[in-house]
């Protein structure tokens, strides 16, 4: 079933007054592919990624996710908690959000909100500590422990989130979203601010995630190194709209592509794409 | 200790005499202008109306060199301790022995409050006070579920101890309920009350909603006051029965529990049984916000504390959510409310003014969002450091209010400014409190 369409997003259109930051963008992402989304600053690419996970509801147009668990969503029409709890799309975020006052175990814990709220009989089996609670929790123990360990943070496991080094917060954040379970992991520049050994460990990860869990990803980067090393497609767009799509090379390759990148000046441009790859 | 650290880190605190003279005297110079008109002279209008004034420059020298001292005082002390609020004051080592002596002070001050009624049975005062006490530490640990816990900052909580209070009253004188069956009735309604002001203000935060849950706590008053054929208006309600111990009353008569042990009445045992009461209650509602605490209900509240958007990123319901800390929290306002007015057998919209919610925010707030003990210590500090000062008369309130800045400037974030992890792979770490978020509604 690899090749399938897991992600449809239909003519979308984000309007923000007369601001018109996203204009009839059309693209697909695939079962347990890494799909990346880039373009300059501005292009509109984060609002693309607010009207998938239900931040933002899209002035026009149609997002459709397809899932052999969990069916056929329409997410233009959910909350943006409901897409994740429903549709199982998980996402982080450009400039992180973690629960810095909590632990780093907590901070999974949270994650597994909706499946311990279940377990937990809406609070009230684990309100009297029923065993059937005391199961599910240390099964989300485990859970945590898993992608804890994954990311190389078991260690750090009773520390503040907020405590941190920021390397290490971007990847407690792809751990938080992993413990969601999600079928769609939406990650937004998350080799910002990162050095090229962390970036490395960063791809390494995403690969993993995609090969090992079957999870397929969403990508907003700006770090051309790893765009071009782990994504499976890419769609390009610059201004609110589509401007190429297609394979890490044949993207790299296009003109309309390096122009929109770095002005008209077709030489630097072409010299950045090639220092990444 | 303090000092030994300050050695390590020389340059900029480096004893200068100079500067601090210098400071004292403009201190004391600005000291003398303010003072000079205001203590210095004493007006008066004279007996035919007529102005009379005298000096009273003793009085004027002894505050400026009071504040001249006092600022030289607070320069070397400042010296000795290095600048407030430095990470210093939470050293790992001061972390740890503070940890100890935190997991010290519960137990301690818990056997000291179950004993309190045998060491002063003969004392009415003490016993009045205690139960007071334990009455704020149960409102403190219910609003701490909606401000401490879930970051909702909520200036009208008195409207559930209200609500709470007129449940039992009114259940009780006009379909002669008991208290036990009351209780529950008390906190379902104020629990639903909280559901009502939940569902308004979901969308505000911060300060907006800290407006509307004010407006709250006055419409219920106000509601109270005016609603005269059901609530009596401002004539409040008497003659509300006393709690009975599993049906049996705490009466003189023949039925009455003395009668039954055969031992002589005193109207000490009401008020024995009453301080019990509460305890047990406020001790339900410490047990069941700690376990709260540690299920995915209360981690979420924490987490909404922390950051709503990434709630929502993780498919927490936030409405639902925000809702339950108000509902719980409105539960034990509720539960103390009935307990209230069992206790004072009359109940009036007096007694629920915005004072009580102002009083009970500052207790949370002092005690440390978000702690259990921290809660506890502040309703102690506030109602019973309150009580201690009754010997200073006038100078009473002034002595307080200079206590609580005191505290604030050593403590910003509370008594107990740190949080305990709900959960822990190998050792719980406390957290400072310099990453724990306020919440913003």
């Amino acid at each position: 079933m690899s090749g399938d369409t897991l992600l449809s997003v239909d003519r979308l259109t984000m309007r923000f007054g007369g601001i018109v930051a996203v204009n009839e963008l059309s693209f697909t992402a695939s079962h347990k592919k890494i799909t990346a989304l880039i373009g300059p600053n501005g292009a509109g690419k984060t609002t693309v990624f607010n009207c998938i996970t239900g931040f933002y509801k899209p002035t026009a147009g149609a997002i459709r996710l397809t899932h052999d668990d969990i069916g056929d969503i329409a997410l233009e029409k959910l909350n943006d908690f409901r897409i994740s709890k429903l549709a199982k799309v998980a996402r982080t975020f450009q400039n992180i959000r973690l629960f810095p006052g909590m632990t780093v175990l907590e901070n999974l814990m949270v994650a597994q909100h909706n499946a311990l709220m279940r377990a937990s009989g809406l609070t009230l089996l684990g309100l009297i500590g029923a065993p059937s609670w005391r199961i599910a929790e240390k099964r989300a123990v485990d859970l945590a422990k898993t992608w804890l360990t994954r990311v190389a943070l078991l260690d750090r496991a009773d520390d503040a989130a907020g405590n941190l080094a920021y390397g290490d917060q971007r990847r407690l954040e792809i751990a938080r979203a992993m413990c969601t379970e999600p079928v769609l992991l939406c990650l937004d520049e998350p080799a910002a601010g990162l050095n090229a050994r962390e970036s490395a460990a960063l791809s390494e990860l995403l690969l993993s995630i995609r090969d090992d869990h079957g999870t397929s990803i969403l990508l907003i980067e700006h770090d051309m190194s790893v765009v071009m090393e782990i994504s499976d497609h890419v769609v390009v767009m610059d201004y609110g709209v589509k401007i190429a799509e297609g394979t890490p090379q044949h993207v790299r390759d296009d003109p309309k592509v390096i122009a929109a990148y770095l002005g008209a000046d077709e030489d630097e441009a072409i010299a950045v794409m090639e220092s990444g790859s | 200790m303090t000092a030994s650290t300050t050695h390590q880190q020389p340059s900029a605190s480096a004893l200068n005499p100079g500067f601090i003279l210098k400071k004292a005297v403009i201190s004391a110079a600005v000291a003398l202008v303010l003072f000079s008109l205001m203590v210095g002279l004493r007006t008066e209008a004279g007996p035919s109306g007529q102005l009379i004034y005298w000096t009273r420059f003793g009085d004027l020298a002894t505050m400026v060199a009071g504040v001249f001292f006092g600022s030289i005082a607070m320069e070397l002390l400042r010296y000795w301790w290095g600048p407030v609020g430095t990470d210093r004051f939470v050293t790992p080592a001061m972390r740890s022995g503070l940890a100890t002596a935190g997991r010290l002070v519960a137990p301690v001050l818990l056997v000291f409050t179950c004993l309190v009624p045998v060491i002063f049975y003969n004392q009415r005062y003490i016993l009045d006070l205690g139960i007071l006490v334990l009455t704020y530490v149960m409102l403190g640990w219910g609003l701490n579920v909606v401000v401490g816990l879930a970051g909702l900052l909520d200036l009208g909580y008195v409207a559930f101890y209200a609500v709470g209070a007129y449940s039992y009253a009114l259940l009780a004188t006009h379909f002669d309920l008991s208290f036990w069956v009351c209780l529950p009735l008390a906190g379902i309604l104020a629990a639903m009350w909280g559901v009502l002001l939940g569902f308004p203000v979901l969308r505000l935060r911060g300060d907006y909603l800290a407006i509307v849950t004010l407006a709250f706590g006055e419409i219920i008053r106000l509601v109270i006051i005016n609603w005269q054929s059901l609530t009596g208006g401002p004539n409040g309600v008497s003659g509300i029965p006393r709690p009975s111990l599993f049906g049996i009353p705490l009466t003189a008569g023949e039925d009455g529990l003395a009668a039954r042990l055969g031992i002589e009445f005193s109207t000490t045992h009401r008020i024995v049984f009453l301080f019990y009461l509460i305890l047990a209650l406020a001790l339900l509602t410490n047990w069941v916000t700690i376990r709260l605490r540690r299920l995915p209900i209360g981690r979420a509240w924490e987490a909404l504390r922390e950051d709503e958007v990434a709630c929502r990123a993780l498919g927490i319901n936030t409405t639902t959510t925000k809702l339950t800390a108000f509902a719980t929290g409105a539960m034990f306002g509720g539960f103390a409310g009935a307990f209230f007015a069992t206790r004072q057998g009359f109940i009036s919209p007096e007694s629920f003014t915005f004072q009580e919610s102002a009083l009970v925010l500052a207790i949370v707030v002092l005690g440390g969002m978000g702690s259990q003990l921290g809660v506890a210590l502040a309703a102690l500090t506030m109602i019973g450091g309150f009580e201690l000062f009754r010997g200073l008369d006038q100078y009473r309130m002034l002595v307080f209010g200079l206590a609580m800045v005191l505290i604030m400037i050593w403590r910003p974030r509370g008594i107990i400014g740190h949080r305990a992890p709900t959960i822990y792979l190998q050792q719980s770490q406390a957290i400072s409190s310099d990453l724990v978020k306020e919440g913003h509604g």
